[in-house]
C-alpha cells in the first residue's frame, strides 16, 4: 500500500524536553492506524506533528521531516490552512463550539469559503451521514450543539471533520471520555471511515487498536518502538519492551 | 459561657448588617425623596437661564449623554482590540504581565489625576470642551475595558481554538468566529461598568470638559465647554440662587437611579449570557 504521510526522522523538543527521538513511520492510505504506549510516550505528540497542530505551541521545535503526499509540511512557505483541510483532527475530548448543529458542520466549508445555502446544506447533510448521526439530529439542526450528549458531540466533531473533506483523519484518544456505548458507536465509525478516509488514532485502550486498526506503533518514552500489522504486533512482538506492554506488565 | 460568646458575636455580626442596610436604604432614601419632587417637565426640558433667573437641566443632560457616547466609542474598539492583541498575538509574556500589572494599577488611581492630566494635554490641545473631555474618560476607563476583556477572552475554552484551527481556520477567523463571541458578556458587562462610572465622574471632567450650561448639538458640543449632570450637581450645590439647592438634589435623584438602572442591567446581561452558555 502506498503511505500517504511518512514521517523521517522527526525530533520535536518542548523548549529543552525531547519529546519525539528520529521517529521513522509510514502511514498507508484507506487503512487505521493506532498509536499505542503509555502516558507521555510521545503518541499524542507524534499525532500532532501530522497536521502541524504543534505549532500552537509556544517553544516547541521541530526537526526531521513529516512528508503528505510526497510534500514536506514543515518546509518554509507551506499553507498550514492547506494541510489542515487534507489532514483533519478529531480531539480528545469532544470540542463542539457553542454554536448550532448545523453551524458547527459548516463551520469548515464557510472556513474554506464554500457558499450557497442549497451547497452548504448539501454538505452538512452528508457530512452528517458519514458521521452516522443524521438521523439523531436531523430535526433539531438549529438548536445549539451543547445540548448533546457526549457521544453524540464527539460524532458531531468527526462530522465537522468530514464536512471539509480531508483525506486523513487524525484522532486524539476520541473514545476516552465517552460511555462503553458512544464508544463502540465511534469504533464503527472509525471501520466504515476507513473506507473512503485514512485515519490515524491515538489509543490507550489495547483492545480498541485490536479490534478496529490494520497497523498499530508502539510509543515509548518518545521513541517508536515497533510498528507492524496489528496482528503481528499483538501477536509477535519483535521488541521485548513491545510485548511487557501489550501484556500489560507496565504502562 | 461559650453560648453566650456565640450570642454576642452573632448579635454584633446582625447588628453591622442592619447598621450598613440602613444607611444603604436611609441615603436613597434621603436623595429621592428630596430629588424626586423637585422633577419637573421644565427643570428637564430648558436651559438654565441667568436672565430670568431660572435653571434647567437639559444641556447637562445632553452633555452626559454626548460625553458618554463618543468615549464609549472610542474606548471599546481601542480596549477590546488591545485585549486581544495582547491574549492572542503578543508571544512576550513577561511584557504582557508588565502591561497587565500597569492598567491594574491604573485603574485604581484617583481620577482627579486622569483630569489634571487631561487638563495638560487636551486641553491644552482642544481648549476646555467635551471632546477633551471624553478623551480623559477614554484613558481613564481603557484599563477598565482591557483588564474585563482580558479576563473573558481566558475564560474561552482552548478547545475551542484548537477545534477551529484543526478546520483549517486562520487566527483572526478563529478569533472573529470563536473567540470573541465567546467573550461578549464580559466585554458588556465592563462596558456597562464603565458608563456608571463616566456617569458619576466628577473629577477628572471639571477642568477638562467644562462647566458651561449652554444647549448645544453633539458636533457643536464636542467643541464647546459643557458640563454633565455630575458636574452640574457639584456647582449648583454650592451656588447661591433660587432653584440651585433643588436642582442639585434632582440631579442626585436622576444620578441615582441611572445608576441602579445600570447595576441592574449589568446583572441581567450577565445572567442572561450565563444561562445561554448552560
Amino acid at each position: 500500500m502506498n503511505p500517504i504521510l511518512t514521517s523521517h526522522d522527526l525530533c520535536l523538543w518542548y523548549g529543552q524536553t525531547q519529546a519525539l527521538k528520529n521517529i521513522s513511520l509510514d502511514i498507508p492510505e484507506r487503512s487505521i492506524t493506532a498509536l499505542i504506549g503509555p502516558s507521555g510516550c510521545g503518541k499524542s505528540t507524534f499525532l500532532k506533528t501530522l497536521n502541524r497542530m504543534n505549532d500552537l505551541i509556544p517553544g516547541v521545535k521541530i526537526t526531521g521531516e513529516v512528508r503528505y503526499r510526497g510534500e514536506d509540511i514543515y518546509a518554509p512557505g507551506q499553507d498550514v490552512s492547506a494541510l489542515r483541510r487534507e489532514v483533519g483532527m478529531v480531539f480528545q475530548k469532544p470540542n463542539p463550539f457553542p454554536m448550532s448543529i448545523y453551524d458547527n458542520v459548516a463551520y469548515g466549508p464557510r472556513t474554506h469559503r464554500v457558499k450557497g445555502r442549497a451547497k452548504l446544506d448539501e454538505i452538512v447533510e452528508q457530512a452528517l451521514r458519514g458521521a452516522a448521526i443524521w438521523d439523531e439530529v436531523k430535526d433539531r439542526l438549529r438548536k445549539n450543539a451543547l445540548g448533546l450528549s457526549g457521544g453524540q458531540q464527539q460524532r458531531l466533531c468527526i462530522a465537522r471533520a468530514l464536512a471539509v473533506e480531508p483525506k486523513v483523519l487524525l484522532m486524539d484518544e476520541p473514545t476516552s471520555a465517552l460511555d462503553p456505548i458512544s464508544t463502540s458507536r465511534v469504533e464503527e465509525l472509525a471501520l466504515e471511515l476507513k473506507e473512503r478516509y485514512t485515519i490515524v488514532i491515538v489509543t490507550h485502550n489495547m483492545q480498541q487498536a485490536l479490534r478496529i486498526s490494520d497497523r498499530t506503533a508502539f510509543f515509548l518514552l518518545g521513541e517508536l518502538v515497533e510498528a507492524g500489522a496489528t496482528e503481528d504486533v499483538f501477536s509477535q512482538p519483535r521488541d521485548k519492551r513491545t510485548e511487557d506492554y501489550i501484556t500489560g506488565r507496565f504502562g | 459561657m461559650r453560648k453566650a460568646k456565640d450570642a454576642l458575636r452573632m448579635g454584633a455580626m446582625g447588628l453591622s448588617t442592619l447598621f450598613t442596610c440602613t444607611l444603604a436604604v436611609a441615603l436613597m432614601g434621603y436623595v429621592l425623596a428630596k430629588g424626586l419632587p423637585q422633577l419637573s417637565w421644565a427643570l428637564l426640558t430648558t436651559a438654565p437661564s441667568y436672565l430670568e433667573d431660572t435653571v434647567g437641566i437639559l444641556p447637562d443632560i445632553l452633555n452626559t449623554l454626548y460625553l458618554i457616547l463618543t468615549a464609549v466609542v472610542i474606548v471599546l474598539p481601542l480596549g477590546v482590540g488591545a485585549a486581544v492583541y495582547l491574549n492572542e498575538y503578543a508571544t512576550n509574556k513577561k511584557l504582557v504581565s508588565v502591561i497587565e500589572y500597569a492598567a491594574e494599577t491604573l485603574s485604581g488611581i484617583p481620577s482627579i489625576i486622569y483630569g489634571l492630566v487631561g487638563m495638560l494635554v487636551f486641553s491644552n490641545l482642544l481648549g476646555s470642551c467635551l471632546l477633551a473631555g471624553a478623551l480623559t474618560l477614554v484613558v481613564m476607563n481603557l484599563p477598565t475595558i482591557l483588564r474585563t476583556t482580558q479576563e473573558s477572552l481566558k475564560t474561552v475554552p482552548q478547545s475551542y481554538r484548537e477545534g477551529a484551527f484543526g478546520l483549517g481556520a486562520g487566527k483572526w477567523r478563529v478569533i472573529r468566529t470563536v473567540v470573541l463571541p465567546g467573550c461578549v458578556d464580559g466585554v458588556v458587562t465592563g462596558c456597562i461598568l464603565s458608563v456608571g462610572r463616566m456617569l458619576g465622574e466628577t473629577a477628572a471632567l471639571l477642568y477638562t470638559a467644562g462647566f458651561a450650561h449652554t444647549l448645544n448639538g453633539f458636533f457643536s458640543g464636542m467643541s464647546s465647554s459643557g458640563a454633565t449632570l455630575s458636574v452640574a450637581l457639584y456647582v449648583y450645590a454650592k451656588e447661591p440662587g433660587p432653584g440651585r439647592q433643588e436642582a442639585a438634589f434632582a440631579i442626585a435623584a436622576i444620578l441615582l437611579l441611572l445608576t441602579l438602572g445600570i447595576d441592574l442591567a449589568a446583572v441581567l446581561v450577565k445572567r442572561q449570557f450565563q444561562r445561554r452558555h448552560l
